[in-house]
């Protein structure tokens, strides 16, 4: 995972709250799937820096961010669903 | 736990601890001490019922009144658009914001990309954080509906209602959610989780905004509140100045400091105070008692507004701070009509003694008007009130809650030693009564009733003292009369039971007077007459006198006449028996 990465997420979590764990396990697998080597994840907990969940105007959990490429995208919920991680691929 | 055993020791007038204050006048007395500390509270209402206003407000409140920091989370408004919005209440937000209060935004926007479940996890983050950085004992969940929608799943949303009510729970905030319900039938079948909402929360508040007849009014209700007493009753509020004001509860009104009660009337027993017009002065004993309310009562034009005047312009000769509210007349009208019977206010006015305050074209509920009224009264400091008309309260629909504001406007001049005037207009349908549409006359402590007296082609002014507590007064009617010198009552002229005014009374004392004159020329001529009957007679008499001695000389002549010819007679016999030379028998 380089940091020139085309792919670039955050993912913001609450604790081990169930759809975030799920959250973490789905994007993987997505990221697996169609990025391979093209991405990068950053995972943070919103009750462990909540001040970095707040500047992002995080306030729904789990929350995906797309940081790069710009402009940033965001899905809320545990990313069950891939169809809305596929528009934010394109 | 012990915080309930301290609890039970405590005499029942000490603040109750497990509540926490609002600050918003009304509702600590319908809640007996506030908001569930420590614990959560609901706060549902339609679109634009003043729940935002009123959670607001008991935050402000709580850092202002208890130095108590709090977290506001905006879930529909921006928190610019609420500071605005509550610019006009004076609550100095830009000075709170430096360390007792933070807004966080949580305006979600509308083309989110959802994929699945998610919940409340970050802003429960973004509050925690917050609240332990400015040590937070309050927080707000502005339109919590708004953003539970989104989880667009009720299993889901009463998930997140659970876990935050458990949430708060832990944390020991005083919190307030405020949600939005429909109207009160489809309340239920729209929003499944509002029940279970209200069943979560400790305390449930309704607020009500509905136009009756377009007139607005507002009012909330305790629905529930574990674990204390509350009034059940629907309490209207209006948003003023500075704010949500909450009608307080009846039985509240009458309990309220009653050492302070004490004391402020105690003193003022027995001032009097002057009505303005010296002959009423008289009337009532030497005038209204300080802190009395006083009622006027009587048909369109019977200068119900001239007393009113009257006892204006005597308060400010006093110097004392008056507030005079027209229903009827526009300021500069009231001044006018009452400069035309020498009472002049317009420099009381211009020294600000004098509040003169046209309610002509303010159209709002009794509620409203109670509460501008006692707002006008505080901020000018006004020891005497006057409403003129108070039976303007009661317009049209404002009658179901006319009789409770009147009553409890009484209330409150009383406990705040206010002198209270109020004017009330009768109509004529109702002019064989002399009742009050208002009732109020019950509990006024003077009651002076004007009438009209049409006799003749006249209609004069009648006053008369129907009652006035503690006072002996005249019962007796007098005329009440209207001059450019000012105002003045004159005796009513009292004859056979009826009273007699304006032209007829000047009529019959005149008539009465040339009767009494007649009478006497009368009397004078008999008595001439009598004179010249006793002088007749006299002289009949002395006439018969005369005769009577006439016939007693002439009887006495008779009877020397005949005894003489008696005597004359025998001596012939004797010369005829010696002529004839008888003999001696």
């Amino acid at each position: 995972m380089s940091k020139t990465a085309p792919f670039r997420f955050r993912l913001y979590v609450a604790g081990d709250a169930a759809n975030s764990l799920q959250a973490i396990t789905n994007l993987r697998a997505l990221c697996r799937e169609h990025l391979a080597e093209r991405h990068e994840i950053e995972i943070i907990d919103v009750f462990r820096e909540p001040k970095r969940a707040m500047a992002e105007g995080v306030l729904l959990t789990p929350m995906l961010v797309r940081v790069c490429p710009e402009p940033p995208l965001k899905i809320i919920g545990d990313l069950s669903e891939s169809r809305p991680f596929m528009q934010i691929l394109e | 736990m012990n915080r309930k055993r301290l609890l039970n020791h405590k005499a029942p007038v000490t603040p109750d601890l497990s509540k926490t204050r609002t600050g918003i006048e009304g509702f600590d007395e319908i809640t007996k001490g506030g908001l569930p500390r420590g614990r959560t509270t609901l706060l549902e209402g339609c679109a634009g019922s003043g729940k935002t206003v009123m959670a607001l407000q008991s935050l402000v409140n709580g850092a202002r009144l208890n130095n108590e920091a709090g977290i506001f989370v905006a879930f529909e408004e921006t928190s610019e658009r609420i500071k605005t919005n509550a610019k006009k209440f004076g609550w100095d937000l830009e000075v709170l914001e430096k360390r007792k209060l933070f807004f966080l935004n949580a305006q979600t926007t509308p083309d989110l990309a959802q994929s699945g479940s998610f919940d409340l996890g970050g802003i429960l983050a973004a509050v925690e954080t917050k609240a332990k950085e400015i040590n937070a004992k309050r927080v707000v969940f502005d339109a919590l509906d708004v953003v539970l929608a989104l989880l667009g799943d009720p299993a889901a949303e009463r998930r997140e209602v659970y876990r935050l009510h458990e949430w708060l729970g832990a944390r020991g905030l005083t919190a307030i959610i405020t949600s939005k319900v429909g109207n009160r039938q489809s309340l239920l079948d729209n929003q499944p989780n509002l029940g279970f909402m209200q069943f979560m929360v400790d305390c449930t508040v309704t607020l009500n905004h509905e136009l009756v007849r377009g007139v607005s009014q507002r009012s909330l209700h305790v629905v529930k509140y574990r674990g204390s007493s509350f009034s059940e009753n629907e309490s209207p509020f209006v948003i003023g100045e500075g704010g949500l004001e909450v009608a307080g509860a009846r039985e509240v009104a009458g309990g309220r400091e009653p050492g302070w009660q004490r004391t402020s009337r105690s003193s003022k027993l027995t001032e009097r105070l002057s009505s303005g017009v010296k002959r009423l002065d008289t009337m009532l004993g030497g005038g209204y008692y300080r802190g009395a309310a006083i009622l006027i009562t009587g048909f369109p034009g019977t200068a119900k507004s001239t007393l009113a005047g009257a006892f204006a312009e005597a308060a400010c000769k006093r110097g004392e701070r008056t507030l005079f509210i027209s229903f009827d007349s526009d300021a500069d009208e009231v001044i006018r009509n009452l400069t035309s019977v020498n009472i002049r206010l317009e420099r009381f006015v211009k020294k600000e003694k004098l509040r003169l305050i046209s309610a002509r074209t303010v159209s709002g509920s009794a509620e409203i008007h109670l509460m501008q009224i006692k707002q006008l009264a505080k901020t000018h400091d006004a020891r005497c009130v006057i409403i003129d008309p108070v039976s303007a309260l009661a317009k049209a629909g404002n009658e179901e809650t006319a009789y409770s504001v009147a009553e409890r406007l009484l209330d409150w001049s009383k406990s705040s030693g206010i002198t209270l005037l109020c004017t009330s207009l009768l109509q004529e349908a109702s002019s064989s009564t002399e009742g009050t549409p208002l009732q109020i006359s019950t509990l006024a402590d003077t009651w002076i009733h004007l009438n009209y007296l049409v006799h003749a082609g006249e209609r004069n002014r009648g006053l008369s003292i129907i009652k006035s507590r503690g006072t002996s007064h005249s019962n007796q009617v007098r005329e009440l009369m209207l001059s450019d010198k000012g105002v003045t009552l004159a005796d009513a002229y009292t004859a056979g039971g009826e009273v007699l005014m304006g032209t007829l009374r000047w009529e019959k004392e005149r008539a009465e007077q040339s009767a009494r004159d007649e009478e006497l020329a009368t009397a004078k001529k008999i008595l001439a007459a009598l004179d010249n009957e006793e002088a007749e007679i006299e002289v009949r008499i002395k006439s018969a006198q005369r005769e009577l001695l006439a016939k007693r000389s002439q009887r006495k002549e008779l009877n020397l006449l005949t005894s003489k010819r008696i005597h004359a007679f025998a001596n012939r016999r004797t010369q005829l028996s010696e002529l004839r030379g008888t003999d001696k028998s």
